[in-house]
């Protein structure tokens, strides 16, 4: 076990060296000196060296990889370039709208795919799971966002249960925040309770074949019993798999979200940035992104390893 | 034949017609705009009502299929172009140091989600039609070299492809003449499905504005510009939104439908 940890953690940071190569590379190769754009057109000449400068931007190419990597390790993502303040301070304000989003999507995504999954696979072939079945044939196909403006129309325009978007900040109290963060989370929630359903279903049907579920029958147990006590637990470990990966793929889905509800998060900073060319807040938000789909996978193959052995010796 | 089959195939054709007829013929100009006739509910006239400056939404949707389907089906290609011969490399050299590059390669272009990869073209070259269909292309390439390599893998297996060994053919020749037309059942269902994803992201990166930039219409930014009215004219953001939830929903139908049909086993096991 030690050993494939080793191995998948030397694995996990090579990954983020070649993505921060890349998006470093990328940005690179964006056209506009950032110390230009900032002081405008009638810049005197050495005060767009002072700033080269104080910006960082007067060394090499790789000694500028190096400092960005090194500062981001110490927890120094620069300094944005239109407000003048550092970076990781934006980026902390805006998580503390994003984050709490994405896992409150992924607590709702849980809580309607299980119940859902278990309930379609137990009722293979029959009414019922045609009907989950079908629900989440749609639900795959609704673009998140055009969802999130019907639940507008519907809760916040008609009937006034909800605030049509904006965010009031923590220190308004828990519950107004997570009330004004329903509405997205719901949103964002739906085509991912959809595939995670799927997978549930799909993961407890290939349970329920197996012989120990037979054994299990006959050694007294209700369908019911059997169900729960072998079934569903056996079937998690698929599950939880994907529940992992949607955590990634809920954080980016939120950019897009955050801008239905006019939310303050990751989202609308990055957008602000790319039409200020803030380019250092772009970078640094999009490798804190990949550093976060690359970790989950990370750790997804961790806890897999611990729950399954057998995929201990396959890397 | 299959219901979903039907369905999903008669859900996709019409919207591709509506795409290819949008070329020749629209009910109305999509471009021009009719101030006096903004906002109409659908009637007689426009079908689908008018937009804010009057346009016709009927013809923005003709029109708009257009954008979804060619930018959707270029990346595709470029995803199929590029990930299919990653993949027959990787598993023709299966356990080698390439093998192994390509597979981390490909983890690595995963961890980039397509929103992130067109955050950081757009951040660059600016937001565009050609830059969204980048953005989604790349995340395509992965999704072929994986599963392509995972099916070559198992033939490389098989006795018919020893014979193919032993009778001397080369590993390329190999890939292309035997693995290849084994794989492309697989490659057509898995093709089916990137394309819905395909429309989606677009409507996506349209509605957050890195998608295609006006006068092209699209969906996803009808749906931008809708958001604003969505309490006074709620129709303007229903019928884009249905339009792709139908092309989507159509495409899901007959990937399923197709690999019930090409591959007769999984009809028993599912059954």
């Amino acid at each position: 076990m030690l050993r494939y940890s080793l191995k998948r953690l030397l694995s996990l940071l090579i990954s983020l060296a070649v993505a921060s190569v890349v998006i470093f590379l990328v940005i690179e190769v964006a056209p506009g000196d950032p110390a230009a754009i900032m002081l405008g057109i009638n810049a005197q000449p050495d005060t767009l060296a002072s700033l080269r400068a104080e910006l960082g931007l007067d060394v090499p190419k790789w000694e500028r990889y190096l400092n960005w990597v090194g500062g981001m390790v110490q927890g120094d993502f620069g300094t944005s370039y239109t407000y003048r303040t550092p970076v990781a301070d934006m980026i902390a304000a805006r998580m503390q709208v994003s984050l709490p989003l994405a896992l409150y999507a992924l607590t709702l995504s849980t809580l309607i795919a299980f119940p859902a999954g278990i309930y379609a696979a137990a009722r293979r072939g029959r009414g019922g799971d045609m009907a989950v079945m079908g629900a989440t044939q749609l639900g795959v196909a609704v673009p998140n966002f055009w969802f999130a403006m019907m639940l507008v129309l519907l809760f916040a325009i008609n009937l006034r249960w909800f605030g049509a978007g904006g965010f009031p900040g923590w220190d308004k109290g828990l519950w107004a925040g997570l009330h004004a963060l329903t509405l997205p989370a719901i949103a964002l929630a739906l085509p991912q309770a959809a595939i995670l359903a799927r997978v549930m279903r799909s993961a407890l049907i290939d349970i329920l074949g197996e012989d120990f579920m037979r054994t299990a029958r006959a050694k007294g147990l209700t369908r019911r019993q059997a169900l729960w006590r072998h079934g569903v637990r056996n079937a998690l470990i698929p599950v939880l798999t994907i529940i992992g990966l949607q955590f990634s793929f809920l954080l980016a889905g939120s950019i897009i979200i955050e801008q239905v509800f006019y939310l303050p998060g990751l989202g609308r900073l990055v957008f602000q940035a790319i039409s200020a060319r803030d380019l250092i807040v772009v970078e640094s938000v999009v490798m804190l992104l990949v550093f976060a789909v690359i970790t989950v996978n990370f750790l997804v193959d961790i806890a897999y390893a611990l729950v399954d052995p057998r995929l201990r010796s396959r890397t | 034949m299959n219901r979903n089959l039907i369905l999903g195939a008669l859900l996709s054709a019409l919207f591709l017609a509506a795409a290819l007829v949008s070329f020749v013929w629209t009910p109305f100009d999509h471009t021009v705009m009719d101030i006096p006739a903004k906002l109409q509910r659908p009637d007689g006239v426009h079908w689908l009502g008018t937009d804010q400056y009057g346009r016709d939404i009927f013809s923005m949707i003709m029109v708009g299929a257009r954008t979804s389907i060619a930018v959707a089906l270029v990346a595709v290609g470029i995803g199929m172009a590029l990930g299919v011969p990653l993949g027959l490399t990787a598993a023709a050299l299966r356990g080698s140091f390439l093998d192994e590059l390509i597979m981390r390669g490909n983890d690595l272009v995963f961890a980039f989600p397509s929103l992130v990869i067109a955050i950081l073209i757009t951040a660059v070259f600016g937001a565009g039609a050609v830059n969204a269909i980048i953005a989604i292309g790349i995340f395509n390439i992965p999704v072929f070299a994986r599963i392509t390599r995972g099916a070559a893998l198992s033939l490389w297996e098989r006795e018919f492809i020893m014979a193919a060994r032993v009778a001397g053919k080369s590993a390329a020749r190999i890939s292309a003449e035997h693995i290849l037309p084994n794989v492309t059942n697989l490659l057509i269902v898995q093709g089916t499905i990137q394309f819905s994803l395909g429309i989606l992201a677009e409507a996506g990166l349209s509605y957050v504005g890195l998608g295609a930039q006006p006068p092209t219409p699209s969906w996803g930014r009808m749906l931008a510009d809708a958001q604003t009215l969505v309490a006074i004219a709620p129709h303007l953001a229903l019928i884009p939104g249905l339009a792709i939830i139908l092309t989507v929903l159509g495409l899901n139908l007959m990937g399923d439908g197709l690999r019930d049909h090409l591959d007769p086993r999984l009809r028993v096991s599912r059954a």
